[in-house]
């Protein structure tokens, strides 16, 4: 049992991060916002050169890929990342350089996000995958989303589609879904932590940094703790998936319980430090321009993919 | 990363399974909680056993007569006595995990040689006089005077908290050997035989009924000079040599006992009837329930990383104190949750009738010592964003 990064894990997360602190600095993000939230196809090719999308058909297994998506977190990368890793990695549906979003039906309405940059679209149905192409299907769009960078709309006509792959599939992809999504939530806390410490260290108030004060701090610990918790489940989830764990790799009831830990310990825990941050921050973290707000955001639309915490609480429930 | 086994780790697990199934059902039952003499007898039957097993000490290094097992061994030990509901380490408490590794770091070999094997072998109980009613979380400002008087030092003050006071055999104790520097430099270590002339123990009773803890007057105690373990005025050092023995493994017995709680917790919602259905209808409830198991996975998870560091690095790090602020928090919301779903069956400790609500009730009560015990969460949270996150110092 050796549960910390290894030389070759190490070297992918310094990778990945450097590439995305050069290629992908929050003020592309905040640029986006400015033109309406669009997918960076500029970016995306970038991501798609690096490998990002095809990682498991390259040969990494979910460890590594799980380290790539928490980089990709932590820099705010926006557009339907693990969508298009899913059908590029395992349903072969285009090469990775389209842009593929997912639908996941839902009541009262089915959102889509980023539809005017989509290529291509999954449909995740009980009874398994369907593949529909954008151009057929009718939407209104919504005018302020709740993430700038996150653009969504209504459905309002969509065709079945065409089966991609069956209900054993869609359940596969369902979950390696969750636990990409969980990575990527981690980053989102990792990244809070970092800026609401600098703001800690930097701002003064009664003559000192309010980091000195223990109710500042107290506030910073938590965001630490969570963030660690919800580290350790990620990472034994996508472990396990690689067969490395303490459930055998074909114990599918077993690899979901892992994977619904995952997502739900990394879903509140960026609730948890994306709002703990803006509170940091105190009036500026009201404010639209610092980054506070847009990591809170982010984790808002995040724990709606792949089921939301308290689904998959009550779901891990159902299995005790 | 890696969460499997190795074959060696696999054969170790093993041997002790089977050994444990051997042992655990000719071990008689617990002592009544109160009956102090027959608790010893039973924890330290116990720590005999595991000697004879060769699993006494188990991460102590063999030229102590330790196993030297690796931290992922101790925590396979932790786990596999645990699920086989072995007696927990009771009163060896102290010895084995605070005291007995201080010594090796930093007795004389005489000292080595007379106190390490009794407490290997279950002879020897021994309790911990740091704490006192002025010095909690700042220990420093600790003020149990020891002066110098020939070959002894003369002790006078109070200590506070001691688990299992009334019968052990050996304190650890720090002391104020000279008032006059700065609070840190100026404590000693010293190894105090109990039942001393001037010496009172007087029981505390805890919130749980208990009397696990003790507080402990001294009136003009005499204990001689080589009874100190490292210099005089370098106690504080010493303590924090103590401290990095730590290996990730503290709370895994406690946590796994936690995990089974939960899931009883569980199975006792199933059976519950409220308003003509099953408690276990209210979906609010197994929410909360299915969060906590969650969590508690997660924990699991996060022990093996502190494990893992441990092995690797010789030191848990940050991980421990992280654990510890979100363990103790977790095992109080699964308390309030059992609490509620018991409702007018919470209102005893022991159980009314045919249900099992002891554990959830006194497990209640006991998670509420979680976040004070060994570093209060408030303390834990000021090292966390000190230490790791590198905030200023500001008390």
């Amino acid at each position: 049992m050796d549960f910390e990064l290894n030389d070759d894990e190490r070297a992918l997360q310094d990778g990945m991060r450097t590439f995305l602190a050069g290629r992908h600095p929050l003020s592309i993000a905040r640029a986006n916002e400015e033109t309406g939230g669009g997918v960076d196809r500029f970016m995306w090719s970038a991501l798609a050169e690096m490998g990002v999308f095809r990682m498991r058909v390259d040969g990494f297994g979910m460890t590594e890929t799980v380290l790539a998506f928490e980089e990709l977190g932590r820099a705010l990368v926006n557009g339907p990342l693990v969508a298009t890793h899913l059908a590029a990695g395992n349903l072969g549906l285009r090469d990775g350089k389209h842009i593929v979003g997912m639908i996941e039906p839902t009541e009262p309405w089915t959102v889509v996000e980023h539809f005017d940059s989509l290529d291509d679209v999954i449909v995740f149905r009980e009874d398994g995958l369907y593949h529909v192409d954008p151009a057929e299907m009718k939407v209104v769009r919504a005018e302020r989303p709740l993430d700038a960078l996150t653009p969504v709309a209504r459905i309002i006509e969509m065709p079945e589609g065409e089966l991609l792959g069956d209900g054993d599939h869609a359940r596969e992809h369902y979950r390696n879904g969750m636990v990409l999504t969980a990575a990527y939530q981690l980053g989102l806390c990792l990244a809070t932590i970092d800026l609401a410490r600098d703001y800690a260290m930097q701002r003064e108030q009664f003559g000192k940094p309010i980091g000195s004060f223990q109710a500042v701090k107290h506030m910073l610990a938590d965001m630490l703790t969570k963030a660690e918790v919800a580290r350790a489940a990620v990472y034994a989830a996508a472990v396990n998936i690689d067969g490395r764990g303490d459930v055998p790799g074909d114990d599918n009831d077993g690899l979901l319980q892992k994977a619904r830990v995952a997502k739900i310990m990394a879903g509140d825990s960026a609730l948890f430090c994306g709002k703990t941050c803006i509170q940091v921050h105190g009036g500026m973290g009201f404010t639209w321009e610092v980054d506070a707000q847009r990591y809170w955001k982010r984790a808002c639309v995040l724990d709606t993919h792949f089921g939301n915490s308290d689904h998959h609480a009550a779901a891990f429930a159902a299995a005790l | 990363m890696d969460l499997q086994f190795t074959e060696e780790e696999n054969q170790f697990r093993h041997d002790l399974k089977a050994w444990l199934a051997e042992v655990i059902p000719n071990i008689p039952p617990e002592p009544h909680r109160d009956d102090w003499t027959g608790r010893r007898a039973w924890d330290t039957a116990w720590q005999r056993m595991l000697f004879d097993a060769g699993y006494a000490g188990i991460n102590w290094p063999k030229e102590y007569g330790g196993r030297g097992a690796t931290p992922a061994e101790h925590l396979i030990f932790l786990e596999e006595t645990e699920r086989a509901h072995a007696p927990y380490v009771g009163q060896n408490f102290v010895g084995l995990l605070h005291a007995g590794p201080t010594l090796i770091a930093e007795a004389s070999p005489e000292q080595k040689a007379f106190h390490l094997p009794p407490i290997l072998k279950g002879e020897h109980i021994w309790c911990q006089g740091f704490s006192e009613p002025g010095a909690g979380s700042d220990l420093a400002s600790l003020s149990t005077r020891a002066h110098r008087d020939g070959d002894d030092y003369v002790i006078n003050g109070q200590k506070i908290w001691t688990s299992f006071g009334h019968t052990a055999d050996y304190c650890e104790m720090l002391v104020r050997t000279d008032p006059d520097v700065p609070k840190h430099r100026g404590i000693s270590w010293l190894i105090v035989p109990m039942g001393l002339p001037g010496m009172d123990v007087r029981p505390l009773r805890t919130m749980e009924g208990s009397t696990e803890f003790c507080e402990v007057f001294f009136d003009e105690v005499r204990v001689p000079v080589a009874n100190r373990v490292g210099a005089e005025n370098d106690g504080w050092r010493v303590t924090m040599v103590t401290l990095s023995f730590e290996r990730g493994t503290a709370f895994i017995s406690e946590m796994l006992q936690s995990m089974e709680l939960a899931r009883d917790l569980a199975t006792l919602a199933k059976q519950i009837t409220r308003g003509g259905a099953s408690a276990w209808d209210d979906a609010g409830l197994r929410r909360d329930i299915g969060r906590i198991c969650a969590e508690l996975e997660a924990l699991w998870a996060l022990t093996k990383r502190n494990v893992s560091q441990a092995q690797r690095t010789g030191l848990v790090g940050p991980g421990g104190n992280v654990f510890k602020l979100a363990y103790a928090e977790l095992r109080q919301r699964l308390g309030d949750t059992a609490m509620h779903l018991l409702d007018r069956a919470s209102l005893s400790i022991d159980d009314l009738g045919e249900l099992p609500t002891h554990a959830h009730v006194y497990g209640r009560i006991h998670a509420l010592s979680l976040g004070i015990a060994a570093g209060t969460s408030q303390v834990q949270r000021n090292i966390v964003a000190e230490r790791i996150l590198g905030l200023p110092k500001d008390r």
